[in-house]
């Protein structure tokens, strides 16, 4: 996925975007992450200042939820389902077997609403059911 | 020539939209529609063509299909090894009761035409002819209760937000579906938005609210993409806005994106979450009727609650809660999922049996070994064996056999389950999704973990089990919220249901 290099400026760009927002600290640092792919350091004192809230705060809206990324992210985000459905037709084995293949890129997923048609992974953001670690490769950009 | 290609992500996930791509490349002159899923998942994606005699279905489709099929003319129903008949009378959906899913599948769900013409917006136009005290009147003589799990009638939570005085009030919508083996909400969002849109207008009106909020998970990406759409479409229609459908009533919708925790479908821990905040469980009293989104009266109801809401108004109360059993009133939606053979969505009045869903309408596992388990109303939901198969389906039943109905979700396993793993895997859920507030679920989880682990490694066995269930107790009783409160639901029922999994011998397998 492409995400704009962060600056400053451009930060602030986004945080301008959510001014008129009630509560807009969790938004705010979705929409960073979103522009610039994740949560910069420097983007917890930018949120703090903008919305007239403490760091602390802001640190721990980022701490708090899974989807919130400190670090730049792979190329490729593959998230496999761990939740029950999917471990009832073998999400354990899989997500062991694409872990060992794909490494860091691997993240556990808690659900995708996919639970008839298991076990589920979630691609860059495209579905896939009945997964397999072939499906999931093909899957990759 | 119109052609049917379900749009929603679970037909996504299995080819529908290279299914609907080679149909647009091979068949000149076809529309293609992207509709909702009927909901019979196996057979997805399932593609369906109009005819004389109705819409005539074939599935599951893959792209290596399509030639045959159009050798076979299926534009015009033509026979072939995929053909299903006439959609209508496939006899999984036929016998089906629906009520709140009855437009999913069948409609365009961005099309307000398509919506209108198969009963869409009835519910709303009568609601704006009543009064606000007959249209909370009829919601609460109806006895829809809350489908998120908890069961709370819908009306009396309705009446104490109309009675509450406040210069604004909220209406919130949880769609935070995080239970594995649940689906319907997203579903319904992705085949029928509307019906969510009409029933929270509904609610908006009678208790004098202008502005709502669906909170909606980010694991939901589809979802949230076909919402939007609806939500632009019906401001742009005058539905939504400064006058509902040119009524002197105002309301505004807008969407939350959740930020994957669990915890966050919890009811306070959303409104914090919507708040922007930390999503950490707030003590009640004071009630989110009373106090709740940014300290103001705020209904705050699941999915599919509010998308009955439309049918109740459309059809009457007595209708509705014609159907069911006792005091489960109407029909619930079940969604089938795990290991099983023929999963997805059966829609019938409360009181319906496990055995009828299970094996009736899923047809037994997936992997063809025998079934073993249940697990009913997600992951805090308890694990049942065969024995238990004859329960009834409804809030009541449900709770004294021990379990609950919660989100109307069953997963199903075979018997290469391990049910000391699935009580571990719950406890160890439990840690990654506390929010951190209360100490029976922060660190009991945690404990529980290592209480399971010891009796998995054999030690100590039956000293570790009486001290996991004196721990599933203190976070029974002790913890704030459901999390902490209903973890050792699951942990518990597996230990008294499959007590043989619980020895630390690893003979069973």
């Amino acid at each position: 996925m492409k995400y704009s290099t962060w600056s400053q400026e451009a930060a602030l760009a986004v945080l301008a975007t959510l001014r008129e927002e009630k509560g807009p600290v969790l938004m705010a640092l979705q929409a960073l992450q979103k522009e610039f792919g994740y949560v910069h350091k420097e983007d917890v004192t930018l949120v703090a200042n903008f919305f007239n809230k403490s760091r602390a705060d802001v640190h721990g809206v980022l701490t708090f939820y899974h989807d919130l990324l400190t670090e730049a992210p792979t190329d490729n985000q593959i998230s496999v389902c761990v939740a029950e459905a999917c471990q009832a037709v073998g999400s354990r084995q899989l997500e062991k077997d694409v872990k060992a293949k794909f490494g860091k890129e691997v993240h556990d997923g808690y659900c995708f609403g996919n639970c008839a048609l298991g076990p589920s992974a979630m691609v860059n953001g495209a579905i896939i059911g009945r997964a397999s670690v072939e499906k999931i490769a093909k899957a990759r950009i | 020539m119109k052609i049917y290609v379900p749009g929603d992500s679970a037909a996504i996930s299995v080819g529908a939209d290279d299914v609907a791509a080679a149909i647009a490349h091979k068949v000149t002159g076809a529309t293609i529609i992207r509709n909702g899923s009927r909901g019979a998942l196996w057979l997805e994606p399932m593609v369906e063509v109009e005819t004389e005699k109705g819409r005539v279905a074939y599935g599951p489709v893959s792209v290596e299909d399509i030639d045959s099929l159009v050798a076979a003319d299926f534009m015009h129903g033509g026979a072939h090894a995929l053909s299903l008949g006439e959609s209508e009378k496939i006899e999984w959906l036929a016998s089906q009761d629906r009520v709140t899913f009855k437009r999913v599948g069948i409609i365009d769900p961005l099309s307000l035409s398509d919506y209108e013409a198969h009963g869409g917006l009835v519910g709303l136009r009568r609601a704006i002819s009543l009064s606000t005290e007959v249209i909370i009147e009829e919601v609460k003589e109806s006895g829809v209760r809350g489908r998120g799990g908890a069961g709370f009638p819908a009306g009396i939570k309705w009446k104490t937000v109309a009675d509450a005085i406040s210069d604004q009030k909220y209406i919130c919508c949880n769609a935070d579906e995080g239970d594995s083996g649940t689906f319907a909400d997203r579903m319904l969002i992705e085949g029928d938005p509307f019906t969510l849109i009409e029933g929270m207008t509904i609610a908006a009106i009678a208790v004098g609210a202008t502005e709502g909020i669906v909170y909606l998970r980010s694991e939901y990406p589809y979802a949230i993409k076909t919402l939007q759409k609806a939500i632009d479409i019906a401001h742009a229609f005058g539905w939504l806005g400064s006058s509902v459908l040119g009524s002197k009533h105002a309301f505004e919708l807008k969407i939350r994106v959740g930020a994957g925790s669990y915890v966050c479908g919890e009811e306070t821990a959303m409104l914090e979450s919507i708040e922007g905040k930390r999503g950490v469980v707030r003590a009640k009293p004071p009630l989110p009727a009373l106090e709740g989104l940014f300290g103001k009266p705020t209904v705050i109801n699941n999915v599919l609650t509010l998308s009955t809401i439309p049918a109740v108004l459309a059809d009457g109360a007595g209708a509705y809660k014609a159907r069911g059993v006792g005091r489960s009133l109407g029909t619930q939606v079940f969604q089938l999922a795990g290991n099983i053979k023929c999963g997805g969505i059966v829609e019938k009045p409360f009181g319906i049996s496990i055995e009828e869903v299970v094996n009736g309408y899923g047809g037994g596992t997936l992997s063809g070994l025998p079934l073993r388990a249940v697990q009913v109303g997600g992951p805090l939901g308890a694990y049942f064996g065969i024995d238990k198969f004859e329960t009834s389906l409804d809030y009541e039943s449900m709770l004294a056999a021990g379990g609950m109905l919660g989100h109307g979700g069953i997963v199903v396993f075979d018997d290469s389950v391990d049910l000391a793993q699935q009580a571990r895997f719950a406890m160890s859920f439990c840690a990654l999704e506390s929010c951190g507030k209360c100490t029976p679920c922060r660190i009991g989880s945690t404990r529980g973990v290592e209480t399971i682990d010891l009796i998995i490694q054999g030690v100590k066995v039956d000293e570790n089990k009486k001290l996991l269930l004196d721990l599933c107790e203190v976070m029974t009783d002790g913890s704030l919220c459901a999390m902490g409160g209903l973890t050792p639901m699951p942990v518990k029922s597996a230990m008294i249901n499959f007590p043989e999994d619980f020895t630390g011998e690893v003979s069973r397998r």
